[in-house]
């Protein structure tokens, strides 16, 4: 207990290894925010993305603080809902048992660069079929644009307006999200100002219709968006969490039971000790990753089932024959002696005896193993073989490589996770090496 | 003499058997594994189906068969073709020793998948197309990592206490990270950013016609991972051989060494790196072939085309020849590894005493 207790005296002469608590400390804390902010289920369905989700947020957005150091800012994602209350919308009966609707939504545009897409979402509530709609354009200067004379919405639409090529052709073949906000006196910019989108329609008296204009943007969030529109937030979060606990269980896992199972092993000798022996001579021969790999193309990718494998595999590793060596030196020791002479049983003079005296010199091994066994979810992620459910850092960084994020220039895409990673490890790699020097007073010496 | 003669012999004899016998049980797991526990087997035979129904269907010279007398013929040659792989015996226990007994034997056979650049079948000829490039980069990554950070641990041992040696022990933490994810950030700056040098492949996309060019494009392309690999075991490696520099050269006998006025070269050569190269060795030989994992992901972020790369692509095929042939090849290359090392350990360190099972710390 002493050797404990003088250890941890000594905590306050290293610096780094408080750095590495502080490091840990905010990495737990997030990971408890996180769950608590965004639960499991719902992380799963934003990972998951699709339309109900990711609709209104741009593709490839980077993060909205990136304006703060930029002079030519990138646009941010305007959004006009009537059925949120924004813009006009008037009725008016007409006789033969339907109504005129106007909608009109206006919205100021500020940014002299283009808008990555524009998209009109339409809700009608109506037992008939589709009805007819006219949807123009007004831009600052005072023109007037018609996008559409004649089109027909069903209960829910969406009109793509970037992709609609007759207008485009209108437009003197520039795209619509850039035709319809340029300045007619300088092309290559957008003219700041205020636009109005008006939809006027024919729909029955008891239907109700709405409409939202999504001016997509290029900038999102905190941590900007992915190839699918996924807010990033999501799986930088939601890493933190999945990354300790695997990280930690693979390495208490394993840990404990390569302790225990050595301890035991070296204390009975004879056949146990040989079979344990046997088994990390064997699972030397197994190299981990390209197992992982099989039984994730041919098994399952569920991260429980990689951890149990993880940590069966690990545990007959070479840690096994480095911590046999020390119980067997350990238990030639004078007290151990004595301890068999008052008649202590087998098992009390190795979980009492023999254990609490190693226990120091490796509990560093613990924590440098922990950022192994983090990289090591990652790496799967990126052969493609992480949690198909699960938003993990990994995940992000397999998306940002097999979408080519460094080719287009969307670093941002990388770096997030990958500095989250680099942190975290360097955390557990900080405490670990300062714990080596703490316990293992030889190394202090010299 | 003679006794030690004996007891050599008889230790080499059962580390033999025990080496042995762990890679019998590490390639006959691999064989279950690769074929899912034999439920491979119903994917092969449906695909086998479904190839002959597709060709048969396809030939115009069966177009006027009565459907029966098609049915008929489809189903003889479904039922030839699984005799042929051998898939109507089952898989365990025959099929399953069938395959680890051929895999023993480095009867590698053929790929069911996979061709080489050659065109042929066969795994030896696959993985040998393959070899070269992982053995390239691989090797040259090792030697260069082993040479630096010897000398540098070596250098810094000397100057304990001073900048750079604290400088290298902060930076030993950098070393939590794999090879793939120095190589992600190398690739940022210097393909992303700086575009000095390739994102990966093996060569220039017009293949360099002289073979001087072709030599200089392989190296510009082989620069990134190797860099990649040196750094993600670099600080580590000095910080734990420096250590043991360290312990070993206050030994008495180098305390001695210095007062007899040696110089310091020489006394790094005979008193401080003699006694600590096996187990230097050992660990670096350790790492490699653990590294040799490292190498599938490193060699798909780099799309480098060895080994690794046709490890993952052959389980991405489910080409269980290729897989199993990959696997058995690094069991005896790491048997024979561990085996060497005992020698090596012996030859090098007469303090080793021989026969006993006890290592000493």
């Amino acid at each position: 207990m002493t050797n404990w207790l003088a250890g941890l005296k000594g905590l306050r002469r290293y610096p780094s290894l408080l750095a590495g608590i502080v490091v840990i400390a905010i990495f737990v804390g997030l990971s408890i925010y996180t769950v608590i902010a965004i639960p499991y289920s719902q992380a799963v369905a934003l990972w998951r993305g699709g339309p109900d989700v990711t609709a209104t947020n741009p593709k490839n957005a980077a993060p909205a603080w990136f304006n703060l150091f930029r002079s030519d800012k990138l646009p941010t994602t305007i959004i006009v809902n009537s059925a949120e209350g924004r813009g006009t919308k008037t009725e008016q009966l007409l006789g033969n048992g339907t109504k005129q609707v106007d909608i009109t939504l206006p919205f100021r545009y500020t940014f002299n660069l283009f808008p990555t897409d524009l998209r009109l979402y339409t809700e009608l509530t109506s037992e008939g079929s589709s009805v007819p709609v006219t949807i123009s354009w007004l831009t600052p200067d005072g023109r007037r644009i018609i996008l559409q004379d004649n089109y027909s919405i069903k209960a829910s639409d969406t009109y793509y307006i970037t992709q609609d090529e007759a207008l485009r052709a209108r437009l003197s073949g520039a795209a619509p999200r850039v035709g319809l906000l340029a300045d007619p006196q300088n092309q290559g910019k957008a003219l700041e100002g205020n636009y109005e989108l008006v939809l006027t329609a024919q729909v029955p008296q008891t239907a109700t219709l709405d409409s939202r204009l999504v001016v997509y943007g290029s900038v999102y969030g905190l941590a900007g968006t992915d190839y699918m529109g996924r807010n990033l937030m999501t799986p930088l979060l939601w890493g933190a969490p999945i990354a300790l606990i695997f990280g930690v269980l693979a390495a208490v896992g394993t840990g404990l039971l390569t302790f225990v199972l050595s301890a035991i092993g070296s204390w009975l000798g004879g056949w146990t000790d040989r079979i344990l022996q046997w088994i990390t001579q064997v699972n030397l021969i197994i190299p981990l990753l390209p197992v992982l790999i099989m039984i994730g193309y041919l098994y399952s990718r569920n991260i429980w089932t990689m951890l149990g494998v993880v940590i069966a595999l690990s545990i007959f590793s070479s840690n096994m024959l480095t911590n046999r060596a020390m119980f067997l030196q350990a238990k030639e020791a004078p007290y151990i002696e004595a301890a068999q002479a008052y008649g202590a049983g087998n098992f009390r003079i190795i979980f009492r005896y023999l254990m609490p005296r190693i226990a120091p010199t490796l509990l560093p091994q613990f924590v440098l193993i922990v950022p192994t066994f983090v990289f090591l979810e990652a790496t799967l992620s990126v052969l493609g073989l992480g949690d198909p459910v699960l938003p993990t850092w990994g995940k992000v960084l397999q998306d940002a490589f097999s979408q080519g994020a460094l080719y287009k220039g969307l670093y941002y895409w990388f770096l997030e996770p990958a500095i989250l990673l680099m942190v975290l490890g360097v955390g557990f790699s900080l405490i670990g090496y300062s714990l080596d020097r703490v316990f293992n007073p030889r190394l202090r010496t010299v | 003499m003679r006794g030690t003669v004996i007891r050599l012999a008889r230790l080499t004899v059962s580390r033999v058997i025990y080496l042995f016998l762990a890679v019998v049980v590490g390639v006959y797991l691999t064989v279950i594994i690769a074929n899912m526990g034999g439920e491979l087997d119903k994917m092969r035979i449906s695909q086998i189906e479904e190839e002959i129904g597709v060709s048969v269907l396809q030939n115009p010279a069966y177009r006027q068969l009565p459907p029966e007398e098609l049915k008929a013929l489809v189903d003889g040659l479904v039922q030839t073709q699984i005799h042929r792989f051998g898939l109507d015996r089952p898989f365990f226990p025959k099929r399953s020793l069938i395959y680890l007994w051929n895999a023993m034997r480095l009867q590698l056979g053929w790929a069911e998948q996979m061709v080489s650049d050659a065109g042929s079948r066969q795994v030896p000829l696959i993985l040998l197309e393959r070899l070269p490039y992982t053995l390239a980069l691989f090797g040259t990554a090792n030697l260069l990592l082993f040479f630096l950070t010897l000398l540098v641990a070596l250098y810094l041992s000397r100057r304990y206490g001073s900048f750079l040696d604290k400088a290298t022990i902060a930076l030993a933490p950098s070393s939590s990270a794999p090879a793939w994810f120095y190589g992600l950030f190398l690739i940022l700056v210097f393909a992303a950013l700086l575009r000095v040098l390739p994102w990966g492949g093996l060569v220039d996309a017009p293949v360099p016609t002289t073979t001087l060019g072709y030599v200089f494009s392989i190296v510009r392309h082989m620069i990134l991972p190797t860099i990649a690999v040196v750094t993600s075991t670099f600080f580590a490696s000095i910080y734990s051989w420096r250590t043991f520099f360290l312990i070993y050269s206050s030994e008495d006998y180098v305390e001695l060494a210095r007062a007899k006025g040696l110089s310091s070269r020489d006394i790094d050569m005979r008193y401080v790196l003699r006694p600590t190269l096996p187990p230097i060795i050992t660990s670096f030989l350790l790492v490699l072939i653990t590294m040799w994992m490292g190498m599938i992901v490193l060699e798909t972020v780099f799309q480098w085309p060895g080994l690794g790369r046709a490890f993952y692509h052959a389980i991405q095929l489910y080409d269980t020849p290729v897989i199993i042939a990959i696997i058995v090849i690094f069991g005896y290359l790491l048997a024979a590894t561990v085996f060497v090392l005992d020698f090596v350990y012996a030859i090098a360190d007469p303090r080793v005493r021989v026969g006993t099972g006890a290592e000493r710390r």
